[in-house]
């Protein structure tokens, strides 16, 4: 087991930085996600990690080794990856084995370790297949199958779910999670789906346009976001962004426009840019219906509303400006039903307009 | 009834014609063959005069292939011919391979510019450069030795090897080469697993190699007529007066067997889907 650190580190291809600057330290044992979207560079770090790009800039230490120059092999690293990439001429037990049998392992111990992982992903009876006699879900657990028997110091996981469907990715979800409990060995893990971020990670790592955004747990991402980026990925549906202005000083400054007016909330107070604009962000499930026009509301008509049993997710034409509000579906919520939504002030962030930077004092303090 | 059995066989109008155009085809493509085979075991007037029939009680003989036997020389040319075919193949197949897997695999500059010049060899015939060749040959102490010849069909067959291996090498998906390589294979394991994967490349490589070395008359004549293949040695039985055309055609059906196990062998690499279940 090992600690993973970037240090500093950037990758370019050619004029495209497709890494910038990233300083992330993995602790040992970790389960730490990198999340973002397509073309963020999260990936590219991963495959960092593995050797299989190349670093330009900056150091990479596995435990207390720089392994910017050591290649994939000896780093004590196991992949799984999107395509699984299984051998496709193999069978299951000598896709298992390849990598044991390159280390020269001695035989009696590549067949114990060949016998535990495919007890631990149920695939004894696979054994002499070949991937193509394989379903999807069956694949991925052989491509799982072949890290853990490597017993590697580090996990890199590159979204290794993306290619199965539903219900088999919330079952191997909770496999994944289990293993690692068991198995206790830092998996650095990349996907696009900040669901399975917040669900698997012990920490999280928002990548965004090459840059790290925000380290840290689900929690403190969810409730202290750091920007406005990693506000509106963490959370489904996404956070509501309002452009508001500020009028009054002292206690009761308020924040308005067309279709809100809510006092500014305590831990904001001095820490308005000085033109009076932000940005208003509050997150779908926080608003509530309210039975009157109040201060501290929100008014606009419902568009749309999707019904998802015990829940809806309400569509709602605030002044203009589209935002989704998820409501008990008991209220029986019609399209052109006019609404006034309770905006819970503990419950608001704010951004600065320009660099959309949190205005909030505790905005990423949990990062680590 | 037989509107129910065309229907049953789902012979359509469009498949008719293929396959009468097939038919045709494997008529033209086998027939010479065939009546190579048929007179050799003929004696030499029904040769000429029904050179269609089937060979009957009367007109049956093994003079053709006793001649063969006689003439010592036969085992010779046919070793000669396995040698040099074999060995153009290996090399071929070898250091094409090589070639292609720096080709397809590795980034380095002026690595497009060098397959091209590679894949210029596929249009420009060797026989153009006979003359110089030969002064090489000559120059190396390889003229009449099979090893001059091998060198020569090696050089002449890499072309187009390099090209075709490097495009299947392409297709190997990438990361395969990176799990592999994170699971601790070197370039040799890398090379190994991908030349394992691109087999039916191979196998048509080497039939397409194999066949113009075999049958090839030019560069044995001008090159090694000390050591007569069986292409070459044949030409024996053909004078200017007289030909021998009952040991001709038995030597020619001889000529086809290592061929034909050659190709049996190889085609059978041709296995379908052979990246199955490597992805997804």
């Amino acid at each position: 087991m090992a600690t993973v650190t970037f240090d500093h580190v950037w990758k370019k291809f050619g004029d495209v930085v497709a890494v910038n600057d990233l300083n992330l330290e993995i602790q040992d044992g970790e389960f730490m996600v990198l999340v973002g979207p397509s073309g963020c560079g999260k990936t590219t770090s991963l495959r960092m990690i593995a050797g299989l790009e190349e670093i330009s800039d900056g150091s990479l230490r596995i435990g207390d080794r720089v392994v910017n120059n050591v290649p994939p092999k000896d780093r004590d690293i196991a992949m799984v990856f999107q395509s699984y990439a299984l051998y496709p001429h193999m069978t299951v037990r000598d896709n298992l084995a390849f990598g044991l049998k390159l280390r020269k392992t001695p035989k009696a111990d590549i067949d114990k370790r060949v016998q535990e992982a495919a007890a631990m992903l149920s695939l004894e009876n696979l054994l002499n297949r070949k991937p193509r006699e394989l379903s999807g879900g069956q694949r991925q657990r052989v491509a799982l199958g072949r890290a853990i028997v490597r017993e590697p110091a580090v996990f890199l996981m590159d979204e290794p779910l993306s290619n199965l469907d539903a219900k088999l990715r919330v079952q191997t979800r909770a496999e994944i999670a289990r293993l690692h409990q068991r198995l206790k060995v830092t998996t650095v893990y990349v996907t696009h789906d900040q669901v399975e971020a917040m669900t698997m990670g012990q920490r999280i790592a928002v990548m965004s346009e090459a840059r790290l955004q925000q380290v840290g747990t689900p929690q403190s991402l969810y409730d202290h976001p750091a920007n406005r980026f990693v506000a509106g990925f963490i959370g489904s549906p996404s956070m509501n962004f309002m452009n508001v202005t500020a009028s009054g000083t002292g206690d009761s400054v308020v924040l308005r426009n067309d279709a809100i007016e809510v006092t500014l909330p305590e831990p904001f107070r001095g820490r308005l840019p000085a033109s009076g604009n932000v940005v208003l962000g509050i997150r779908p499930e926080h608003l509530a219906m309210s039975g009157a026009s109040a201060a501290g509301t929100l008014k606009g008509g419902a568009d749309v509303v999707e019904y998802l049993g015990n829940e809806e997710l309400i569509h709602v034409n605030a002044a203009g400006q589209d935002i989704v509000a998820v409501i008990g579906s008991e209220h029986r919520i019609r399209p052109g039903d006019q609404l006034n939504l309770q905006v819970p002030l503990e419950k608001v962030h704010l951004f600065d307009p320009e660099s959309g930077v949190s205005l909030s004092p505790m905005a990423g303090q949990a990062a680590g | 009834m037989a509107g129910t059995r065309q229907d049953r066989l789902g012979i359509s109008p469009t498949a008719a014609g293929k396959h009468a155009i097939l038919i045709g085809y494997s008529f033209i493509a086998i027939a010479p063959v065939a009546l190579i085979i048929i007179n050799s075991f003929k004696e030499r007037m029904p040769i000429f005069k029904q050179p269609l029939d089937l060979p009957t009680a009367e007109t049956f003989t093994l003079a053709g292939y006793e001649t063969l036997g006689k003439r010592g020389d036969f085992g010779a040319w046919l070793g000669n011919s396995v040698l040099v075919t074999g060995g153009s193949l290996l090399l071929v197949l070898l250091l094409g391979a090589m070639a292609a897997f720096a080709l397809a695999r590795y980034r380095f500059m002026g690595s497009r510019v060098l397959g091209l010049y590679l894949a210029i060899g596929i249009m420009i015939p060797i026989r153009l450069g006979t003359v110089s060749l030969l002064g090489i040959l000559q120059g190396l102490g390889l003229t009449n030795q099979l090893a001059g010849l091998v060198l020569v069909y090696t050089a002449a067959g890499l072309p187009l090897a390099v090209f075709v291996l490097s495009a299947f090498f392409r297709e190997v998906p990438r990361d395969l080469e990176d799990a592999a390589r994170v699971d601790g294979a070197n370039d040799w394991h890398v090379f190994a697993m991908i030349v394992r994967l691109a087999r039916p490349a191979l196998a048509a490589v080497a039939i397409l190699t194999m066949i113009p070395v075999w049958n090839d008359l030019w560069w044995p004549l001008v090159a090694a007529p000390g050591v007569p293949t069986l292409t070459l040695g044949s030409q024996q039985f053909l004078g200017q007066f007289v030909s021998d055309w009952n040991a001709v055609l038995a030597a020619l059906t001889v000529a086809m067997i290592p061929m034909l196990v050659l190709y049996v062998v190889f085609n059978r690499q041709f296995v379908r889907g052979l990246m199955g279940g490597a992805l997804k």
